[in-house]
């Protein structure tokens, strides 16, 4: 039975309110002047509502209402239209009016701490607890999905600092000073990587000196595969984007959000250009007429260097160019959906599309789209200068290639690790990362991330590739590794998983929205009532509309099935 | 067949597959959605989020059907069928996917029911779920703040279907999904009540919700109707079908159905203002008035105090008594010194009776009806330009129009379902270009809005003529084939440079030509006009622009093309037709025509001798002859001038200086109060009849009420009273009598000749033209000639003529008058209707914030309007859709009747009076206007004595 409401009217409008204006909120001369100074008066465009709504932000710590009412008279749209994209994005605080018609002011300073589950093994929880009474009344303190650095957890972030390995010291200090922003440096930059022979496998290509026919090939030789996690042969889609009619558009996916991963934010940090050659080239290849970068929000500092760096590009470009667009994210999980980053770019809020039609053939704006990861991108100039062979030369247990590892959690030395595909999580873990932390024993561990499923220490000897880990109820995904320990326990991970998902659900479907707030209720208890969960699990799999509803059962099932003492 | 969904054209022409369902080959159309052809082959699949004519979602994920060789299963109301493809819908996976997903959305429905058809259970019923196996969400507080709806969100399964009905169907873009995942929710503007949101009420949201989660307030559809009966809406010229739910001889609820105007939407009017019908204040006996109680021009006016001015009467008396006295004006005074108002809210059966008592019983063509103050001058053009005063095309050809053009009209507010198509078409690439002075709801999201200065129409106008013929974008095959008087036309326009307009009408030279090229060179350009266009003294000129336009680019006599006067009344199509008009007998043959007196005096049955032959006097000459003497009796019908003429200050006095006024209506009216009898008739609803949109299609409304007390059906009412001026009728009684005068009608209108009272029983709608039994009905016409003596049309060049009084030191404001959403005409109905007049419960002023603040006025502050015949005083709404300079005030208030202040100022052509622009002046402050006993939100208010 539901809880017993009582009910509180909601008022409509006053009689002297309908005196005063038309139905609805009204714009305000104050706000639209705030708003307009900050957006600016060319013609603004739908599409980047989500662009305009942090300028916003920025500069008011929030988005009030009558802000958001000026914004939607600029743009012509329906409040609603605004309201409801500025919601479903975590990083707007949207703030209404009180029954006054004030607008309460913002926190002066937001720190986030990161509940990821490799931050929350280091401690998170405790940060959380404690910060709220050592930083005062002024700071707003707020516990955040995965913010992409699990090899630094626990990681707090004020306002955009990121803090590695945070303590309640180090993060009172960066508040005291200010320290507020994430300022990128230490990484190649344009000129450098130009004098390190940078671009010129893009001026072969666009100097005819290379044929799209041989690129394309090779990408197809070389086993490339989709690194975001669903694994699609490169060449493949090059081949098929190709194919379509033109315009033909590309989205770049650095919404790196699977909690677990961050090679993408680590490769960038460091060598920037090695990415955006490999766009390039992905786009003169299938013929592109325009790129749309869309970069998460958490990455503060990555955005600072790549609008430095694409400036320098565009100001001197080593080959003509397509149109390029950088595009914030605003703390949203789900929009590494290749078709919810497609609605997040369009300005909209990010749920996924249904499939078919799919990406290839009806994507961004309604045209054909090239859609990548970041780092399948980033390893095109490699392969293409060092031929096909380059990675399929690697490999154990039978696998072809190298991964990038993004290992966190129980270990010494976290990090990336490109490391041979097929490689064992004990060898990962022993020649890669330093072993095992100390007085910390291998129990279990998650191949792909939050979605990757969890695999008991027993479960040692499966080479960690695409395809390997199928057949164990688990997938590599962005190959992101979280290592537990004997002083861990499944179960708490995978409610720490459940919890995530649930966050980050886009709500559209029933299985996912309803499926995984029902899982969570499931398994907060001791015990958990397997078989209800294994129908839950199955009809959230085969009925959920994309992929985080259809994976977000792995670590609930695999708990069921390979811990079963923890939870009976 | 709902909204007008975005596949619908390429699903014209789809090539058909065959594919296994369940181990059946079927075939189908590559377009169609395995719901659909799941549906057709009588395989049922559980639905929630869909519904047909909305685009599918496929969120709610209730359709899953498994695909071979898919990883997952399917929703089958987003996938198609490809050759080969195999289908299952009956496999356990797929029956085990749909329980848990009615299992997963069930637990979380409250157990109080919200709607008698609660989708979620009714699925989990067929799918035999048990007992939901999962703990529910928390519960969530309903929102009672909207007068008509009811917001129970703690049923809501977010399926979207009402976002869709708002923001895909109606428009209105108020309702949206707002946050996300367990929060994602249904809001409101930004998650405002409903009450103090944007809503315009048009309850389409309800009509979509599955579970209730959105329901009519009150919890009126809990109840089992005795019965539901197939009708229309009242109001306007657009004519939804509709259905009213009975039960107690009262109307629990009204839904949208798919009639070829409507496709099932209606307004905030059709779907929640029936009650007035059922309101204390209706006419339940005949009055007689007293002795003592001498009339008065100028009163303020108490419906609760009908006792005071009027003693009840028998249908015998009242009617012998206004029958003789209406007769003895006649005989002694002559057949000019009475005169008859109908009604465009009657039926065509009453239109067509009216007119026929007038002509045959009074003895003139002293026969008139609102239609004078809304589209006179329109038709005038329109007769005198193409030989016909009805639309070239119905409004839903907007959605094959590659452009059009909105001019002087606001139909988000008068024509609200009308409007709803103009948007989907917009969606669907049509570009709209609207143009008004006043911003309204549809130039956020037209093509182009060109605000031009009030009163500069033919400015406007004949400088986008300029530009088609000096670019040559002119259609020189039909202007040589089809029209007549084009050179006068150009030497005319030749003067009408967009230059020299430009400063005149306050739009750019640029947008101007732009619009010119834009209107001239589409595929297919439709021009839809208002009150905007006709109610000016120059309203016939504008009219004449507008079809001038039409002429030379050729946009007329194909589909997405033409003219369309977006007609006000119900029935104001129908009562012209009819013949409810001073110049024209029925189906507009002119009174001074020989041939045609000839003809109705042998249908009617009279010697030729007996037929006037001059036309009569329009509505306002009619109120000048009353002034000089000339009319001294009159019948009125459904109208009431004393607030709808110009003037009316003026108006009162002369209806209060006439020897016999005889008054038939529901309610005690301003033109009531005046009468010396008064005849207690029927509501829409309570009766029979045909009622002709503005698309020319003629409908059928049925009864769904009794009249109530002694009250009778108008068109028996008509034929007592003809009895009394010797007119001996029989057409029996009832609905017989309804039948049988269409029938008559039919038989004197050609352009109806075709349609049956049978056919129309079955059909509920037919377009005429229908010359002959068994014609399909044009909707389209002038498709290869005109209805003119020579089969063209004419063009006839129009100057700049100013409106009668420009503002000046003394009245430096313009006065433009017109209508709001919420209420009808007078107001005598919608302030009557519990959820309408508590929408809107006071009268306000609409002023541009500027203009406010230069006033010194706050945004809810009483002002006063002062024009040179009379004041008002009401409160002052900030509206920017109001241009600067200029007040909008809508004519429904009582207490504040704008048209004290209007200007009776003629249209030459149309004798329409000038209601959209004359001078004024504001000051703060003024009476606060006194609301007797009904307006002010009083119905629905908690405590009845509550003013404010």
């Amino acid at each position: 039975m539901n809880d017993t409401v009582i009910p509180i009217a909601k008022m409509g409008a006053s009689k002297q309110r309908k005196r005063q204006a038309p139905k609805g909120r009204n714009v305000t001369p104050a706000a639209m002047a705030e708003v307009e100074a900050l957006v600016g008066k060319e013609p603004l465009r739908h599409d980047l509502l989500i662009e305009y709504l942090h300028l916003i932000n920025d500069r008011y710590k929030q988005l009030a209402a009558p802000h958001i009412a000026a914004l939607a008279r600029l743009l012509g749209l329906a409040q609603t239209e605004v309201y409801e994209v500025a919601t479903f994005y975590h990083h707007f605080d949207v703030v209404k009016e009180d029954p006054n018609g004030a607008i309460k002011a913002p926190a002066a300073l937001t720190v986030r701490v990161c509940d990821g589950l490799s931050c929350e093994l280091a401690g998170a929880k405790k940060l959380l607890e404690r910060l709220p009474e050592l930083l005062g009344r002024e700071v707003r303190v707020l516990a955040a999905p995965c913010v992409g650095r699990c090899e630094q957890a626990p990681v707090a972030v004020v306002h955009q600092k990121p803090i590695a390995n945070a303590t309640l010291e180090a993060v009172r200090t960066a508040v005291n000073a200010g320290d507020t922003h994430d300022e990128p440096g230490g990484y190649i930059d344009f000129d450098q990587y130009l004098k390190q022979g940078g671009y010129a496998t893009l001026r072969d290509c666009v100097e005819h000196r290379r044929d799209v026919e041989s690129v394309i090939k090779t990408m197809e030789d070389s086993g490339l595969r989709g690194l975001g996690g669903a694994g699609f042969p490169t060449g493949r889609k090059w081949r098929i984007v190709r194919g379509e009619s033109a315009p033909r558009l590309m989205a770049v996916n650095i919404d790196e959000g699977e909690p677990g991963t961050f090679k993408d934010r680590v490769y960038l940090e460091r060598d920037p250009h090695r990415f955006l050659e490999g766009m390039l080239i992905a786009a003169w290849a299938v013929g592109i007429s325009g790129i749309y970068i869309y970069l998460r929000d958490e990455y503060h500092g990555c955005r600072a260097l790549l609008e430095t760096e694409l400036a320098k590009l565009r100001a001197n470009p080593p080959a003509p160019m397509p149109k390029i667009e950088l595009r914030r994210g605003a703390g949203a999980y789900i929009c590494g959906e290749e078709s919810a980053m497609i609605e997040s770019i369009e300005g909209k809020r990010g749920m996924p599309r249904l499939r078919p039609p799919y990406v290839a053939q009806v994507g961004l704006f309604g045209r054909p789209t090239l859609e990548h990861n970041f780092e399948t991108l980033y390893w095109v100039r490699e392969l293409l200068e060092k031929g096909a062979r380059a990675f399929a030369s690697h490999g154990r247990h039978g696998r072809k290639g190298l991964r990038s590892f993004s290992v966190s959690g129980r270990v010494k030395n976290p990090g990336v690790k490109l490391a041979p595909a097929g490689i064992t999580i004990r060898e990962l873990i022993d020649e890669y990362c330093g072993g095992m932390l100390e007085g910390h024993t291998l129990y279990a561990y998650l191949p792909g991330g939050a979605s990757g499923g969890i695999l008991p220490a027993s479960q040692d000897q499966i080479p960690l590739d695409f395809d390997t880990l199928q057949p164990f109820g688990c997938f590599i995904g962005s190959a992101a590794v979280i290592v537990l320990s004997n002083q861990d326990t499944a179960k708490a991970a995978a409610r720490n998983m459940m919890k995530f998902f649930e966050h980050e659900s886009c709500g559209q479907c029933t299985p996912c929205r309803v499926g995984t707030a029902k899982a969570n209720t499931l398994i907060a208890g001791e015990r958990w009532d397997a078989p209800l969960l294994a129908e839950l699990s199955q009809v959230m799999r085969d009925a959920s509309i994309c992929g985080l509803g259809q994976a977000a059962p792995n670590p609930v099932d695999c708990v069921i099935k390979y811990f079963p003492n923890e939870v009976s | 067949m709902n909204a007008i969904t975005r596949f619908e054209r390429e699903e014209a022409d789809a090539s058909s597959v065959t594919f296994l369902l369940d181990g059946r080959p079927v075939t189908a159309r590559q377009t169609d959605t395995l719901i659909e052809i799941a549906d057709r082959e009588g395989v049922q699949i559980p639905r929630l989020c869909y519904k047909p004519g909305m685009d599918a979602v496929g969120n709610c994920r209730s359709c899953m059907v498994e695909i071979k060789g898919e990883r997952v299963l399917a929703a089958s109301c987003c996938r198609t069928p490809v050759k080969d493809m195999e289908v299952t819908t009956t496999s356990e996976r797929v029956r085990k996917s749909q329980q848990l997903v009615i299992e997963l959305l069930q637990s979380d429905m409250p157990e109080r029911e919200y709607t008698r058809h609660n989708e979620v259970d009714e699925w989990a019923v067929k799918l035999k779920v048990g007992k939901p196996r999962f703990a529910p969400r928390p519960a969530v507080a309903p929102d009672y703040s909207h007068a008509a709806m009811a917001v129970n969100l703690d049923a809501c399964i977010q399926c979207t279907r009402c976002v869709r009905a708002c923001r895909d169907e109606q428009m209105n873009d108020v309702i949206g999904l707002a946050s996300r995942g367990q929060h994602a929710k249904i809001v409101f503007d930004m998650d405002d009540p409903m009450g103090a949101s944007t809503c315009v009420g048009c309850g389409e949201c309800v009509q979509a919700c599955p579970t209730g989660a959105l329901m009519p307030a009150r919890e009126v559809a809990l109840t089992k109707p005795d019965k539901s009966v197939n009708s229309l809406c009242p109001y306007c010229g657009v004519g939804c079908q509709l259905t009213y739910h009975v039960k107690d001889d009262h109307i629990l609820f009204v839904e949208g159905r798919d009639g070829p105007a409507n496709h099932s939407r209606l307004c905030v009017k059709g779907r929640y203002g029936f009650d007035y019908s059922r309101h204390p204040q209706r006419l339940t006996v005949p009055l007689i008035r007293r002795a003592d109680a001498p009339k008065r021009g100028e009163f303020v006016m108490d419906p609760n105090n009908v006792m005071q001015i009027f003693r009840e009467a028998t249908w015998e008396e009242a009617l012998d008594l206004a029958g003789g006295a209406l007769a003895k004006i006649r005989d002694t005074h002559g057949k000019k010194s009475l005169a008859g108002f109908g009604s465009a809210k009657g039926s065509n059966e009453e239109a067509y009776l009216f007119q026929k008592l007038v002509r045959t019983g009074f003895g003139s063509n002293n026969v008139d009806h609102c239609t004078r103050l809304c589209h006179a001058s329109s038709v005038a053009a329109l007769l005198e330009g193409i030989g016909s005063g009805a639309v070239s095309n119905p409004v839903m050809d907007v959605t094959k129009a590659g452009v059009v053009i909105l001019i002087g009209a606001n139909p988000t507010v008068n024509h609200p379902v009308a409007a709803t198509f103009l948007k989907n078409a917009m969606r669907n690439g049509t570009k709209l270009i609207v143009m008004d002075p006043r911003r309204s709801e549809l130039a956020r999201t037209a093509y182009r809005f060109l605000q031009f200065k009030p009163d500069t129409d033919v400015a406007l106008l004949n400088a986008m003529m300029h530009v088609i013929i000096e670019e040559n974008l002119v259609d020189p095959k039909f202007i040589a084939d089809r029209t007549l008087g084009y050179d006068e036309l150009v030497k005319n326009v030749s003067g009408y440079n967009p230059d020299l307009m430009a400063p005149i009408c306050g739009v750019p030279a640029e947008t101007i030509r732009e619009v010119a090229r834009l209107y001239a060179t589409s595929s297919g350009s439709m021009i839809l006009w208002g009150m905007g266009i006709s109610q000016h003294i120059h309203g016939t000129d504008n009219a004449r622009c507008l079809i001038a336009l039409a002429l030379m680019t050729g946009q007329i006599g194909r589909p997405g093309t033409g003219l369309h006067p977006l007609r006000g009344q119900n029935n104001v199509q129908g009562a012209s037709d009819a013949g409810l008009i001073p110049m024209m007998y029925p189906d507009y043959q002119r009174v001074d025509n020989k041939d045609a007196k000839a003809r109705f005096a042998k249908a009617w049955n009279v010697p030729e001798s007996e037929l006037d032959d001059k036309p009569g006097l329009t509505v306002v000459e009619v109120i000048k002859g009353i002034i000089a003497g000339n009319v001294k009796g009159m019948y009125i019908m459904g109208e009431n001038p004393a607030m709808s003429d110009p003037d009316a200050d003026h108006a009162r006095e002369a209806l209060a200086k006439l020897d016999m006024l005889v008054v038939q209506d529901i309610f005690l009216t301003e033109t009531a109060y005046l009468a010396d009898v008064i005849l207690p008739a029927s509501s829409f609803a309570e009766k029979t009849g045909t009622f002709t949109n503005t698309d020319r299609f003629v409908q059928i409304g049925r009864q769904a009420l009794n009249p109530p007390g002694k009250s009778r059906q108008d068109l028996e009412i008509i034929i007592d009273l003809g009895k009394r001026l010797g007119l001996s009728w029989s057409y029996g009684k009832g609905e017989a009598a309804v039948a049988a005068v269409f029938d008559e009608m039919r038989r004197a209108m050609p352009s109806i000749g075709g349609i049956t009272w049978a056919r129309l029983q079955a059909e509920d709608s037919v377009t005429y033209p229908c010359v002959k039994e068994g014609d399909p009905g044009d909707s389209v016409v002038f498709i290869d000639k005109f209805p003119t003596p020579t089969g063209r049309a004419r063009f006839v060049p129009a100057d700049i003529i100013p409106a009668n009084e420009r503002p000046d030191t003394n009245y430096p404001m313009v006065l433009i008058t017109g209508r709001q959403l919420e209420h009808w005409h007078t107001g005598s109905m919608t302030r009557r209707s519990g959820v309408l007049d508590s929408i809107e419960p006071d009268p306000v002023a609409s002023l541009h914030p500027l203009d406010l603040a230069t006033l010194g006025v706050k945004p809810g502050e009483l002002i006063t309007i002062e024009s040179r015949r009379g004041k008002v005083s009401l409160y002052a709404r900030a509206d920017e859709s109001s241009p600067h300079g200029a007040v909008f005030v809508a004519f429904c208030f009582y207490e504040a009747a704008i048209n004290k202040l209007t200007n009776s100022a003629l249209d030459p052509f149309g004798k329409i009076p000038e209601f959209k622009y004359c001078a004024v002046r504001i000051a703060k402050g003024g009476k606060t206007p006194v609301q007797a006993s009904y307006g002010g939100g009083q119905i629905l208010s908690p405590n009845p004595a509550a003013k404010v």
